[in-house]
């Protein structure tokens, strides 16, 4: 992670376009690549779930979807410093990324009131797993949805050149990548740990009463 | 042949109980036509046929919403769910027939509602009507099933509402780039897929849902 800030902010050459403000790519991008990773996994999990009927994924899936959400919201706060810095605003629709991270956003906050309002048991597990499998398909449909909104709310696309990534440039945003895939396989590994202790303390005490 | 048997029997028991007891589509079509009259004064003066075609998608969604809350709630009171579950038919047939029986409600109350629309606002051309029909079919088909999960937590009228408006949100697109883009044929296409992924993927899980 030190390494790819280093690389990230001193090494990679500044974008003659964009200056300084193209630096946070190297967080950004990263961090959006990461959530629909996190996305995918607990959608893995959750059909583990449904085909084995083994409650371990239960736990699994979820935090793997909670860390796909803490992804997503740094998603969305990265991307919309990066839209004030480069477009002079902090919010534009245009954006098909931005969009679809908000959709999304909202889907996997809904997944959190489903999980936490049945009471916990095989069909709370059950639900939440269905309900992670149609976010991985929604992701697909919603950004052919935002794709296709273009036509008829932005009639003129507004488009802008993607950097062209030198060496370097390239180097530093692989290395950003594995930080951040690095640091949240951490952060789920921690989070798993404590929901298990916290599963298994809770099921001692009862065993205790 | 006898799962389509099945699913008539169950789409027809959920007619008869509403035929009865009349307490969904009579408040479905009040809902939608006091809507378009709220819209009517929500919206400036000379604002567009565009924002008109927006509000009814709107409201469309919304009425939805207003049947499908109420979906299994007769099941639910009664423990009729359980008998469902535990009568000896494929599981994904209760999810059929619900879906069917939704799709009965809504189209009722649309076919108040739409001309009330054209009526009241902006004309509406075959294509933004086959949008209209096509997005139905997605909005209830995922809706019946989300309503099953909203109707295991605890507030279910508040949680239906936040699980299915995200997964709603590309059938507005499509059905508003069917009323208002110049080429409509697209969306129709990208709204029958749509249909086509959710219906199967609601069909496929449903059991996961009722069962204990």
């Amino acid at each position: 992670m030190g390494v790819a800030l280093v690389l990230a902010l001193l090494v990679a050459p500044e974008d003659a376009d964009q200056g300084i403000s193209q630096r946070i790519f190297y967080i950004h991008v990263p961090i959006a690549l990461t959530a629909y990773f996190c996305f995918g996994l607990g959608a893995w999990k959750a059909l583990m779930l449904l085909w084995r009927g083994d409650s371990r994924y239960d736990l699994e899936s979820y935090v793997a979807v909670h860390q796909g959400t803490i992804f997503g919201a740094l998603t969305l706060i990265t991307g919309s410093i990066w839209a004030k810095a480069s477009w002079g605003v902090w919010w534009t629709w245009s954006s098909n990324q931005l969009v679809l991270f908000l959709v999304l956003f909202l889907f996997y906050c809904a997944y959190f009131m489903l999980r936490f309002s049945i009471e916990p048991g095989p069909r709370r597990e059950r639900s939440s797993a269905v309900y992670a499998l149609f976010g991985v398909v929604l992701i697909p449909v919603s950004f052919l949805a935002i794709r296709l909104a273009e036509d008829f709310i932005h009639p003129t696309v507004f488009t802008r050149e993607g950097p062209q990534m030198t060496g370097t440039m390239f180097a530093a945003f692989c290395v950003s990548w594995a930080a951040v895939t690095l640091l949240a396989y951490v952060l789920y590994r921690v989070e798993l740990l404590g929901k298990r202790l916290d599963v298994d303390l809770r099921e001692l005490r009862e065993a205790l009463q | 042949m006898s799962y389509l048997a099945d699913v008539a029997a169950l789409t027809r028991k959920d007619l008869r109980v509403e035929l009865r007891a009349r307490d969904t589509l009579p408040a479905m079509l009040l809902f939608v036509l006091s809507t378009l009259v709220v819209f009517h004064f929500a919206l400036p003066e000379g604002a567009g046929d565009d924002a008109a075609y927006g509000l009814l998608w709107v409201a469309i969604v919304f009425t939805a919403l207003l049947g499908l809350a109420r979906a299994w709630v007769p099941e639910q009171e009664h423990g009729v769910l359980d008998g469902l579950v535990l009568a000896p038919c494929d599981r994904s047939a209760i999810w059929l027939g619900k879906t069917l029986a939704t799709l009965a409600f809504l189209l009722a109350a649309q076919v108040v509602a739409i001309p009330a629309f054209v009526l009241f606002f902006a004309p509406l051309d075959a294509t933004a009507l086959a949008g209209v029909l096509l997005a139905n079919v997605g909005i209830c088909a995922v809706g019946s099933l989300m309503a099953a999960m909203a109707a295991a937590g605890r507030a279910r009228e508040l949680l239906l509402p936040l699980l299915l408006l995200p997964l709603a949100i590309p059938l507005v697109v499509g059905g508003m780039g069917a009323a208002i883009s110049p080429d409509g044929g697209r969306f129709l296409l990208f709204l029958a897929l749509y249909d086509a992924v959710f219906a199967v993927l609601s069909w496929a899980s449903f059991e996961y849902v009722v069962t204990e």
